[in-house]
């Protein structure tokens, strides 16, 4: 299977970190820097990453079905993930994810008909003390307002025109 | 501090300056620093740290690793990121103390998918210590050989559990293993392992530096040292702050953190990240060590200290705190599997307004019945808070009970339905 040759050398520089016999050890980092560049988890990804890791297919199922990240549905260009959970919930997260699935008609792990962004209500993303937080792909932002999340998806939008 | 992730800027404030100092101590001398320091491991279980490393059997000729756990997902806990965006030497240097100590050629940093950003940056760091030489064969002339790699989560709470880690880090679903054997003898590839949170590893630079005994003397006895201290919410000031061992809770909330936003009244705290009982406002003046925390029927935790005003709803703090867990639960074991699924829904009744009195009693029932009684301690870290928010503020649920919430008269109120 032929990926970009940045995406080659971190799956090869990926396999190098762990002992002979130990390869099953790069299937998830394998799964996740490659679906970087396709989009999703594919049937054929997964067949590529059990032969370079010396597992089965199966073994690669296993995991693409148990880690939130994985999908193998393909998601937005944009993958905005809005936190819930406590520290968000006491800052206006709920208010946030209301205004994000009204404002783009789309529910969790819901792509807009133009493939541009997808949603999806997350658990703690890790930024508590800056609440409520709202992550676009990798990206964090913080200290989120419906007005700032306004900002962030018209910026999104007006990119693609 | 500007540019103070680069290798030129740590090594110009004592960058591994412990290192060198550990390559001139015994094994034995290091351990022996770590237990007078009275560390203890700051990821949230709270296990004196020169204790766990002294459990891993030197002699044993199977190859030995050191894990680091930066998986970070304790709702209420934004404390590692910070340690690995602005100081990823230190925690190298962690690392490598913990290599020389045990005699161990690899380690891994297991970082959660979501801090992507944080991944490159730890790979740009040791690349930096590899250029420098702290990394790789006969470091500085020690005889050491390391390596140092990042590995990438994808998604789950449970992989911050260890043994649930290390399962992932070998490639697998992040189902947690049973224990004994512990880390230290079979962990990862069922070889001996240091296996700690980021603020652990990193702390161990500076025990070694300032001596485990000054260390100690910062906080209280038998809890040394200082803490990073994640404070959300209510408060006008909310960030990370790093505070010694004992510091006092109602100083935190109203001096370092300026007390409640908008002239509120505090209502409740929960303390040490959502596994944690919560604290009623009346209960939020003691001095914050791990011993006081227990005294007070919660844990210090991941440091995750969630602070709410007297608008707070309770019951959907709670019922999101469960949805978290059921979402999170590995399903591996029944009592979790099925404990957190059937919390949520009665949870999910009470906060829309058509729980029976019944359930109360149910939500304590099932709650016990999880303790003590699940694989791992998933299962008790969503048994426990459970238990608290229903200790504390009955009066809450008790209000959304269906007898006493208003009953719907008209076609035109709505009922949400998840």
């Amino acid at each position: 299977m032929n990926f970009t040759p940045e995406t080659e050398k971190i799956l090869q520089d990926i396999w190098a970190r762990y002992p002979q016999g130990r390869k099953r050890s790069a299937v998830i980092p394998m799964l996740m820097y490659a679906q970087d560049e396709l989009g999703m988890v594919t049937q054929e990804l997964v067949a590529e990453v059990a032969q370079r890791c010396e597992v089965s297919p199966l073994q690669v199922e296993e995991v693409v079905g148990y880690y939130s990240m994985l999908n193998k549905q393909r998601m937005g260009k944009h993958h905005v993930q809005v936190c819930t959970n406590i520290a968000c919930l006491l800052m206006g997260g709920e208010e946030l994810w209301q205004h994000t699935t009204k404002r783009l008609g789309i529910g969790h792990k819901q792509v807009t008909a133009d493939g541009l962004i997808s949603l999806e209500e997350v658990e703690c993303a890790g930024a508590c003390s800056w609440a409520p937080c709202v992550v676009d792909g990798y990206e964090y932002h913080h200290h989120m307002t419906i007005e700032k999340l306004d900002q962030l998806f018209d910026s999104i939008q007006q990119k693609v025109q | 501090m500007p540019n103070s992730a680069s290798i030129d800027t740590y090594l110009a404030h004592e960058g591994y300056v412990a290192f060198m100092k550990s390559i001139e101590m015994t094994p034995e001398q290091i351990i022996d620093e770590l237990k007078l320091s009275n560390l203890r491991g700051r990821g949230g279980a709270g296990f004196p740290t020169g204790l766990k490393w002294s459990f891993i059997p030197r002699a044993n000729p199977k190859p030995k690793y050191v894990v680091v756990n930066a998986d970070e997902s304790e709702p209420g806990t934004c404390k590692d990121r910070l340690l690995i965006q602005n100081d990823p030497h230190q925690l190298i240097e962690g690392c490598l103390i913990a290599a020389r100590t045990i005699g161990c050629k690899a380690g891994y940093i297991y970082i959660r998918g979501e801090y992507r950003y944080l991944i490159d940056i730890m790979d740009k760091a040791l690349a930096e210590a590899y250029a420098h030489g702290y990394l790789g064969k006969n470091i500085k002339g020690s005889g050491i050989d390391f390596d140092l790699y990042t590995h990438t989560g994808a998604g789950a709470y449970e992989c911050g559990e260890e043994s649930a880690l290390l399962e992932s880090l070998e490639g697998k679903r992040g189902v947690p293993r049973i224990r004994p054997p512990f880390p230290a003898v079979s962990g990862l590839y069922a070889s001996p392992t240091v296996l700690n949170n980021v603020e652990t590893f990193a702390t161990v630079p500076a025990v070694l530096r300032m001596g485990g005994q000054a260390y100690a003397d910062l906080g209280t006895p038998k809890n040394g040292g200082t803490r990073m201290l994640c404070v959300s919410g209510h408060v006008n000031r909310p960030g990370v702050y790093e505070v010694p061992l004992g510091f006092s809770m109602q100083k935190m909330i109203y001096e370092v953190c300026g007390g409640i936003r908008g002239g509120k009244k505090l209502k409740a705290v929960i303390p040490g990240g959502s596994s944690s009982p919560v604290l009623k406002a009346d209960e939020c003046d003691f001095p914050m060590d791990y011993d006081n925390y227990a005294r007070m029927k919660t844990m210090a935790g991941s440091g995750g200290m969630m602070v709410m005003d007297e608008d707070t709803d309770i019951v959907k703090v709670a019922l999101r705190t469960m949805r978290f867990y059921a979402h999170e639960s590995c399903g591996w074991c029944i009592p979790c599997r099925e404990g957190t699924t059937w919390l949520r829904k009665i949870l999910t009744r009470m906060d829309e307004g058509t729980g029976r009195r019944a359930d109360i009693d149910l939500i304590y029932e099932l709650a016990k019945n999880m303790l003590g009684r699940t694989f791992c301690p998933l299962g008790d870290a969503a048994a426990m808070p459970t238990i608290g928010f229903v200790e504390k503020f009955r009066e809450e649920f008790e209000a959304r009970l269906r007898e006493n919430v208003v009953p719907v008269t008209s076609p035109d109120q709505l009922i949400a339905i998840r």
